[in-house]
């Protein structure tokens, strides 16, 4: 291993190898209706039902651009720090396959909408910044269904002409770690624009994987394979975890390594060759001349700039700055667009500490166990924000605290009414405690004997045993002072 | 009136409006005399009984307003009509039947014109005879052995046998104005983005173009003025102030610049020919235009060019009859299988031809030599008329290096025949307005045809032009009806 605990490298005999890896990630624009046409593009409908004549390329059909999705990928691109393209052209890509209806794939080439941006990664070793070459628009193909029929294959084109956004990084990604963060860091950008909703299981991310190998210490770029179409984290992670191992044994081998397209097999957990360069499709890329060049004016990206809201740098910095937490903290809280407003909302009206250990620690354990996305907390904001103020102002200790969470976890409860209800009101009337001291105390006179003769652990078990007589409503620092006395 | 098929559009129009025809008689009349002129196969899809029913509904309530009231029409097969087969004269749109309407046909139902059926073109326009239609060669009713140009080839012969009193046709290269100047009659291929693509069957994007046909030049610009609208659907329509062109339409020409290119002089141009547009400089001037000699130094790179980009975009335009979704499919052992014999056996020879070179100037490693090159070329091409057009306002030119050869003469020589369009292609590759309209015959009594070609969106200057020169040629067509036994 290296002398950086984070460098990811594979050890073989004497060798230590350097995984270069870059992604292109595939996402679908948020958008109503599809990139050439008006029909719908909502996930999970009758196959065959959000299909337009355009969309199907009957005869004479012509695309029409979406300016909503134009104006989507560009606010993308400014969520990149990318350069946007005044000008870009929409390309054809010509391959034959069932779910392609026009025997093409209106994309981009030569002339992408955005250019050159950057992503910043928060490692635990510090801050990495990965390389976007570009962004350009295209259209999702439709779906072959092979598994319906023995003989036939069926075709959805629900997805067809779907507006989605490429983005191609760099190839500066190091590690699976890298990659993880990478992704969620593009998705957590997206999400805070509302360009893309992330959502991997639905096919709205996706990305092909660039992997190559080479030594420790070297400049040149080792022949990389792509791994097309994998769609969530966990694969891409395994993916490139077993292409890099096979790429090093080759090499160990004394073999080349052929530059391929190759396939993840989820349930072997390996990638296989789908096709090799000399196979590679010639895409015949042209300009449609369906499809004027894309212009856009310097006003219009200056409105869509005036739109993009804080992104996660900036809100982490923030909160850094304004709020005082500990970069790791902000981190957390700011992955998610959700999350922050969550965070930003309790903390109006309460104390941000004891707001920041609550939500990272009590509420997201409990979201997880129930396998709940912020969004469907059942916890508001609200009422996380008056239960932490019951806990501030010393009306219930942090252990009731948790109970009272545990049933506000039901179902949105007041916590509040809960404590009332409950009565789990701290007692911290000296009064009423004395007098529950005086007589644990009064029960237990040969422990009582034995501390004063020196056995001060004994302490402890006096605390336990007042708080269990008070049904855990005691409070424990008044406890603490009085029980000093009385012993 | 027995005559009625030998009335213009503008005379029929005026029939009808002065309520002395109805549009039953006259789309009776049209029915009737295609139905008796089955042999010159011009049309390739007949909806008669339709026509006949919608004409007798037009006149219980007709509207005198329309531009069009109740005048029957026929279309080339490259426009979908709604619920009507649309073919593209290939087999494999043999049973394609549009749920849609193409915006330029839908204009002119708007008008208040009726679909009496749909006229042969070569397959998906590729052609200059009309002869690689899947549902046969189409004859020219001047003479049995011609062709009657292509590939709007079915229009041109129903509108010079009067089997239609007027028609559109699509213009890729010289597919309006070649069939126009073959059968003596008028075609007009309107600048780039005039009319909508929607809805027409593509085949080179950048370059169709629809346009009507017609008799005379006052038919044609009133149905200019129907099809020509601004349209969302097609990216490609260009929104530009749009004349009444017939109303606006004037005889008075006088002190218009009309240009001559000497590159238009091409190497063995028949006598003929060249005679013809001596003859036309000569009526020009006695409408008062004055004549001046220009140079369009590009114009013998045209045809290589436009032999590039239309293949290269036809061949990815034509990638969606796969047999998939709709058309012609011929079973395989697998998708590829499928795919192979339905393309081989669905396409004709000329269209596998172009689909061939296409797919190779696009192919990587030729893309720059050929695709790239020619679209440089046809930026200069362009150039040329951007400078011409600073001194004068129209340019007149054959429409064809010859008149109408005979049916089989140049099919197993594809070179000659794409040679045909050397005098229109240039127009199209720089998105500009051509007209041409009959001037004179050969020594055999074939027609042949002067073309004026002008500036974008300047159609309503070369349809006077037109006009005027038509007045003082004062052509006659030999047309004997010979069909009609």
């Amino acid at each position: 291993m290296s002398k950086n605990k984070s460098e990811y490298l594979i050890n073989r005999h004497d060798n230590q190898y350097e995984v270069v890896i870059g992604l292109e990630v595939h996402a679908q624009v948020t958008s109503e209706s599809k990139l050439f046409s008006t029909s719908a593009t909502k996930f999970g409908g009758e196959p065959n039902t959000q299909v337009s004549l355009v969309d199907a390329a009957f005869p004479g059909m012509l695309p029409v651009i979406n300016e909503y999705c134009v104006k989507q990928a560009i606010k993308t691109g400014i969520g990149l720090k990318a350069k946007i393209n005044k000008r870009s052209v929409f390309d054809r890509k010509n391959y034959f396959y069932a779910d392609l209806p026009q025997g093409y794939q209106i994309s981009q080439f030569k002339d992408p909408i955005v250019g050159e941006g950057k992503v910043i990664l928060d490692m635990p070793d510090g801050q990495k910044e990965v390389g976007i070459e570009r962004l350009h628009l295209e259209q999702d193909a439709g779906k072959s269904i092979h598994d319906l029929d023995p003989k036939n294959t069926f075709v959805d084109l629900n997805r067809s002409g779907v507006a989605l956004m490429e983005i191609v990084s760099k190839p500066d990604l190091r590690s699976p770690d890298e990659v993880n963060a990478y992704i969620k860091k593009l998705r957590s950008i997206m999400r805070y624009l509302g360009t893309c909703d992330g959502n991997m299981q639905e096919g709205s991310l996706r990305a092909d994987v660039n992997v190559s190998v080479r030594k420790k210490g070297s400049k040149e770029f080792g022949t990389r394979c792509e791994i097309k179409n994998v769609n969530s984290i966990k694969f891409m992670q395994m993916a490139i975890e077993y292409e890099a191992n096979r790429q090093v044994d080759l090499i160990e081998d004394g073999q080349t390594i052929d530059q391929e397209t190759r396939l993840f097999d989820t349930k072997k957990n390996e990638t296989r060759s789908m096709r090799s360069k000399e196979d590679a499709h010639d895409y015949r890329y042209f300009p449609d001349p369906d499809l004027l060049p894309l212009e856009v004016s310097d006003d219009f990206i200056e409105n869509l700039k005036s739109e993009i809201p804080e992104l996660p740098d900036e809100k982490k910095k923030r909160f850094i700055e304004k709020f005082k937490l500990s970069p790791y903290e902000a981190n957390i809280l700011v992955s998610d667009i959700e999350t922050s407003n969550y965070f930003e909302n309790v903390i109006k009206k309460s104390d941000v500490k004891l707001a920041t250990n609550w939500i990272i620690g009590e509420l997201f354990a409990a979201l997880n166990e129930k396998n709940l996305e912020i969004t469907e907390s059942p916890i508001s904001a609200g009422n996380l924000s008056k239960l932490i103020n019951l806990i501030k102002d010393g009306t219930i200790s942090g252990k009731i605290a948790k109970t009272v969470f545990e049933q506000m976890m039901e179902g949105d409860k007041d916590p509040q009414k809960i404590v009332e209800e409950k009565g789990l009101k701290q007692e911290s009337d000296p009064k009423a405690l004395e007098a529950l001291i005086d007589k644990v105390i009064d029960d237990n006179r040969d422990k009582a004997t034995e501390y004063k003769s020196g056995k001060v652990k004994l302490f402890g078990f006096f605390v336990g045993q007042v708080m269990k007589v008070s049904g855990g409503k005691a409070n424990p620092q008044l406890v603490n002072e009085i029980l000093m006395k009385k012993l | 009136m027995s005559d009625i098929t030998k009335q213009s559009l503008s005379e029929l129009v005026e029939n009808i409006k002065g309520k002395k025809l109805s549009s039953s008689e006259v789309t009776k009349a049209f029915v009737e005399r295609s139905e008796k002129s089955k042999e010159l196969n011009a049309y390739i899809t007949e909806d008669y009984a339709n026509a006949l029913n919608k004409a007798k509904k037009f006149d219980e309530k007709p509207n005198l307003n329309l531009k069009l009231p109740g005048i029957p029409m026929a279309v080339k097969d490259l426009f979908c009509t709604r619920d009507l087969r649309t073919t593209a004269g290939s087999k494999i749109l043999n049973n394609f039947v549009p749920t849609y309407e193409s915006t330029v046909t839908q204009n002119i139902w708007n008008e208040g014109a009726i679909l009496m059926g749909k006229l042969n073109c070569d397959e998906f326009a590729m052609g200059s005879s009309n002869e690689t239609s899947f549902f046969g060669n189409v004859q020219n009713p001047i003479d049995k052995n011609l062709v009657p140009g292509g590939s709007s080839g079915g229009s041109s012969s129903a509108v010079a046998a009067q089997l239609t009193p007027i028609t559109i046709g699509t213009d890729t290269g010289g597919s309006i104005r070649q069939p126009a100047s073959f059968t003596g009659t008028v075609g007009l291929k309107p600048t780039y983005g005039s009319c909508s693509r929607y809805g027409i069957v593509a085949f080179a994007s950048s370059l169709d173009q629809a346009g009507p046909m017609a008799q005379n030049v006052k038919d044609c610009a009133l149905l200019q003025e129907v099809i020509s609208t601004y349209d969302e659907k097609d990216s490609t329509s260009i929104d530009f102030k749009r004349n009444e062109y017939s109303k606006e339409l004037t005889k008075d020409i006088k002190g218009k610049k009309i240009g001559i290119p000497k590159e238009y002089r091409v190497d063995g141009m028949p006598k003929e020919i060249e005679d013809l547009w001596k003859k036309g400089i000569e009526y020009a001037k006695d409408c008062g235009a004055e004549i001046i000699d220009i140079s369009l130094p590009h114009t013998n790179y045209a045809l290589p060019t436009y032999y590039i980009v239309a293949p290269a975009e036809a061949s990815s335009n034509l990638a969606r009859y796969d047999g998939v979704k709709y058309g012609f499919r011929a079973e395989g052992e697998n998708l590829i299988d499928m795919y192979e014999k339905t393309r081989s056996k669905g396409f004709g020879a000329e269209v596998q031809r172009r689909i061939m070179i296409g797919t190779y100037v696009l192919s990587s490693g030729y893309y720059d030599a050929y695709y790239l090159k020619a679209q440089k070329v046809r930026k200069l091409i362009k150039n040329d008329f951007d400078y011409a057009y600073k001194k004068v306002d129209a340019i007149l030119t054959p429409s064809t290096p010859s008149s109408a050869f005979k049916i089989g003469e140049k099919t197993n020589d594809p070179v000659s025949m794409y040679l045909n369009d050397i005098f229109t292609v240039p127009v199209n590759l720089a998105g500009l307005p051509g007209i041409s309209i009959p001037a004179g015959h050969d020594a055999k009594g074939y027609p042949l045809g002067l073309q004026i070609i002008g500036k974008a969106f300047d159609e309503q200057n070369i349809l006077n032009i037109a006009y005027a020169m038509e007045e003082k040629i004062n052509f006659k067509n030999n047309i004997n009806d010979w069909w009609i036994k």
